[in-house]
């Protein structure tokens, strides 16, 4: 798994990458390095406490002067910069110091060479063949520096047999979310430019066509969102998305897609917020925008994708909702699995893809497109209707054919008939399953990317003995039936969120777990310093006064945040950033 | 631990009758055209007005926007089109209820956004007719960024703007073509503001059929409508159309009946009369701009027409390009061969 760090500049500016291998499942990013590598002066003074007691320091000598009576750590000085020039003949200054480390890295870790060089020339295929020609002799001379002088400890991975016999594939989660809309039959859509979740609709323009599919750069998000409203309208369910700043813009139209019972696929990749907040920075705060955003009472489907892996699931179950109750469904991802990279286990697509044709074959007369009835599944135009009736959909509270309508009963019986299909779509959402303790002290609750660090926090407090368990919730609305069942086994319930404490105390899917259930035993430990939680930081703030011992924790990260404390690190700190 | 809220049964509608249909979840390899497959057709009836009649219009008695409903309905009638394939939309203002007042497919969306709306439609649907309806403001004022974008994209649909020059829905506040110093309930002493010139903005934005008529004149209004329909493009038809309530009498010096004139725009015939000299070039962007700077009430009729590629046709070249170079290779292998190199 990667996980990427990079600031809000245009251009250049500290960029953190960190890597990280197991032969297990590997959930979240780590809270400590084995092995830290520092291009500059800053970057090893920032991440020094992230490494480990023995770990490695691998170091520019030509940028960084480490403190070697530090005798914690084993230091590697390499000339990098001096070296990357002296390679590259000194054409393009100390480009290319990146790849001469990759090499550095694939003989210190016994990487396969010749696979990183062919993904090397397939990165900067397209450009000048002398790019890709210094690109390789950079890797080179990386990979021939004779490290073994200075590093007399070399890691070795071995192949291990997949238990699932299927073959791996790695990709980041934008990625996985884009595969899985065409794995779902999605072949329209439209977009509006914002990070994370431009990549998104890069992919999908890109894609598309080759499906006989068109995806739309709109003039705006308004645009954009009503674009894929009249896809799905045509027949073809369409997807837009876009971050938080993006979706309080398609709020009214969503509303709409909510009373006219239009499918729509809605992505959100959460970043800080609000506003432009950090537009590069991880965040869960739109929970309460997607159940509750827009106006009057408009139900729709949330989903939120646990892992790279899940993105590409979700997004087959969110296509499958949308058309099976004709409703808008979000999917709400967030900056830290846009971007990072996992390897999974290869989907079986012959199993999972689905046809996109709309069904327009003549029907016979008597449709209603708002049957009081059934629900709702709109019949796509172009379909002769045999009576000669033909419905017509909209925003204004309607009757059963469509038409409008200010009868207090008919809105009453509309309004209960767009929530009661939701209720219905939670009787068939299966009932998450409980991991590490079924019954105890603490149950975990979460959703999102937090999936990673809250399985390793549990194992960790097991291994400590706290009884722990732990959920996680993909269908976040409406949420499975049962879950009082599970709450009851435990003492407290406890959300995970990378959101703010509000001002009642408890995090979002906290506040919304504590209205359906009733349940003061419902709270949440909550942060907001725009990285992902570190394992001991759960646990720290699961438990107040425990794992504080535990190394791998910076007292500048703020825990269970709330940020009150952190103030005067803040203003003591005063992060430069720019504008993004 | 208090149990989950439980329904009360008064609160559920039917709910015991639900069904659930499911969707067609199997593997295919079919492609996503846009064109929908071939079915057995039954025996069509002829497309009478009855036949494209739905609600009667809810507007006031009196008010221009009948008469364009009139002049639609001659022209399906005309045209015997398909009546599944005709769709209406529209966004919000008195003359968007359009479509409840048309029997056919068609959907009443949000104010201003239309535009995007039926461009979903025209791309993923070229077998439909898509048409279009609004007023000044859903399109010139809330709606005004996405007219540009249509127009630019050249997306192809029919766009019929009933221009009254006041908001008439919420009664009477100024519109974006309310000519200055009109008293209305936002503006009590007159609008002080420049108002739009829709002419010139559609012009600018890159419509690629541009027209002008009033709600007084029917057969001028069929004309527009027809022209505009065999249009391939974002063909936009402003029409003066009167609100009786708030602003009434304010397009009576384009109506010869109430002592105005109502002056067409004498297209150019190439027939190399002296005559034709003074004629209109519809293709002449910049004669258009002059046309559209006379003063009010201005000329009727056709303000610019040009051929430039829709993007209806740029999106299915690129969808063909990238086709052939996957040599027809079904949705499931195209998948699998993206993965298989993500190994």
């Amino acid at each position: 798994m990667t996980y990427m760090t990079i600031p809000a500049t245009i251009s250049g500016g500290p960029s953190i990458f960190q890597v990280r291998i197991g032969s297990g499942e590997v959930l979240s990013a780590g809270d400590e390095a084995d092995f830290l590598v520092a291009f500059y002066q800053h970057s090893y003074q920032d991440h020094l406490d992230f490494l480990r007691e023995g770990g490695v320091l691998l170091y520019d000598s030509d940028n960084v002067e480490p403190n070697l009576d530090d005798k914690r750590f084993v230091y590697v000085g390499v000339p990098i910069t001096g070296l990357t020039v002296e390679a590259l003949g000194g054409t393009a200054k100390d480009k290319g110091k990146n790849i001469f480390v990759l090499g550095l890295i694939a003989k210190i870790f016994n990487l396969d060479a010749d696979k990183l060089k062919k993904l090397i020339s397939e990165k900067f295929a397209g450009k000048d063949q002398s790019i890709v020609n210094t690109a390789l002799m950079a890797f080179q001379a990386g990979y021939a520096y004779p490290v073994g002088n200075v590093l007399t400890k070399h890691y070795r991975f071995e192949h291990i047999p997949r238990p699932s016999g299927r073959a791996q594939i790695t990709m980041d989660g934008n990625q996985a979310l884009a595969y899985g809309l065409i794995a779902a039959g999605v072949r329209y859509g439209a977009g509006y430019p914002i990070t994370p979740w431009s990549s998104i609709m890069e992919t999908l323009r890109r894609e598309l066509p080759k499906y006989g599919g068109i995806f739309v750069q709109a003039e705006d998000e308004l645009g954009a969102v009503s674009l894929a409203l009249g896809f799905s309208y045509s027949g073809y369910l369409a997807v837009t998305g876009s971050a938080g700043p993006g979706i309080s813009l398609k709020a009214e139209a969503i509303g709409w897609a909510s009373m006219a019972e239009i499918p729509l696929i809605v992505c959100n990749i959460q970043r800080g917020g609000p506003s432009t907040g950090l537009p590069t920075n991880v965040e869960q705060s739109d929970l309460h925008q997607a159940i509750f955003g827009s106006h009057g009472d408009s139900p729709r489907v949330v989903l939120a994708a646990a892992s790279v892996e899940d993105c590409f699931y979700i997004s087959i179950e969110a296509a499958r909702i949308a058309r099976k109750y004709s409703t808008p469904v979000f999917i709400l991802s967030d900056t830290s699995l846009a971007t990072r990279i996992e390897a999974f286990d290869e989907p079986d697509l012959s199993k999972l893809m689905v046809d996109p044709e709309p069904d327009l074959t003549p029907r016979e007369g008597g449709f209603k497109p708002y049957d009081l009835e059934r629900i709702t599944q709109h019949i796509p135009p172009g379909t002769r209707i045999l009576d000669g009736k033909y419905p017509l959909i909209g925003g204004l509270e309607h009757d059963e054919m469509g038409h409008p309508t200010g009868s207090p009963k008919l809105h009453m019986a509309m309004t209960a008939k767009r929530r009661n299909k939701l209720r219905k779509l939670a009787e068939e959402i299966p009932v998450p399953e409980v991991f590490g303790d079924q019954e105890g002290d603490t149950l975990l609750v979460g959703w999102g990317s937090t999936y990673g660090p809250i399985h390793d926090a549990v194992k960790m407090g097991r291994e400590h003995g706290e009884k722990i368990g732990a959920i996680h919730l993909r269908h976040v609305h409406p949420l499975p039936n049962g879950l009082e069942k599970i709450f009851a086994k435990f003492k407290r319930v406890v959300t995970v969120e990378m959101n703010d404490q509000g001002l009642y105390g408890f995090g979002q899917l906290a506040t919304i777990l504590r209205a359906r259930y009733c349940e003061p035993k419902i709270q949440s430990v909550t942060k907001t310093d725009g990285l992902t939680f570190r394992v001991k930081e759960i646990l720290q703030g699961v438990f107040p006064g425990k794992f504080v011992s535990v190394r791998g924790y910076s007292p500048n990260r703020p825990v269970s945040g709330n940020g009150d404390q952190d103030v005067d690190v803040a203003r003591a700190e005063s992060i430069a950033q720019g504008v993004g | 631990m208090l149990p989950a809220p439980s329904l009360s049964p008064k609160e559920l509608v039917n709910d015991d009758v639900y069904i659930m249909s499911e969707t067609n979840m199997t593997t295919t390899s079919s492609v996503a055209t846009g064109v929908p497959p071939a079915i057995d057709e039954p025996p069509r009836e002829k497309l009478t007005k009855k036949a494209i009649t739905a609600d009667h219009p809810t507007w006031c008695p009196g008010c221009g926007d009948f008469a364009v409903l009139a002049a639609f309905y001659k022209v399906l009638e005309k045209r015997q089109l398909d009546h599944e394939k005709i769709v209406t939309l529209a966004g919000i203002g008195c003359s968007s209820r359009f479509p409840y007042f048309v029997n056919g497919h068609g959907a009443h969306y949000i104010h201003g956004r239309a535009v995007p709306l039926a461009s979903g439609i025209s791309l993923a649907r070229p077998d439909l007719h898509v048409f279009l309806f609004g007023g000044d403001g859903d399109g010139f004022s809330i709606g005004g960024n996405h007219l540009d974008h249509g127009a630019r994209k050249n997306i192809n649909l029919t766009y019929f703007i009933m221009d009254n020059f006041v908001y008439g829905l919420t009664k009477k506040q100024t519109s974006p073509t309310s000519p200055i110093g009109f008293k209305s309930k936002t503006d009590p002493s007159g609008a002080i503001d420049q108002p739009v010139n829709p002419m010139k903005k559609l012009i600018a934005g890159g419509a690629t059929f541009i027209a002008r008529t009033h709600a007084a004149q029917v057969n001028h209004m069929i004309q527009m409508i027809e022209r505009a329909f065999d249009h391939q493009g974002f063909s936009v038809i402003e029409c003066l159309s009167e609100c009786v309530e708030f602003f009434p009498d304010v397009f009576d010096p384009a109506n010869p009946k109430k002592g105005g004139s109502f002056e067409v725009i004498q297209e150019k015939k190439w027939d190399n009369t002296p005559e034709d000299e003074l004629r209109h070039d519809v293709t002449d962007e910049l004669a258009a701009y002059k046309l559209a700077s006379l003063p009010f009430p201005g000329v009727f009729g056709v303000f610019y027409e040009t051929d430039r590629p829709t993007k209806n046709a740029l999106e299915k070249k690129w969808i063909e390009t990238t086709r052939e170079k996957t040599g027809g290779a079904s949705d499931l292998e195209l998948l699998q061969k993206t993965f298989d190199r993500m190994k």
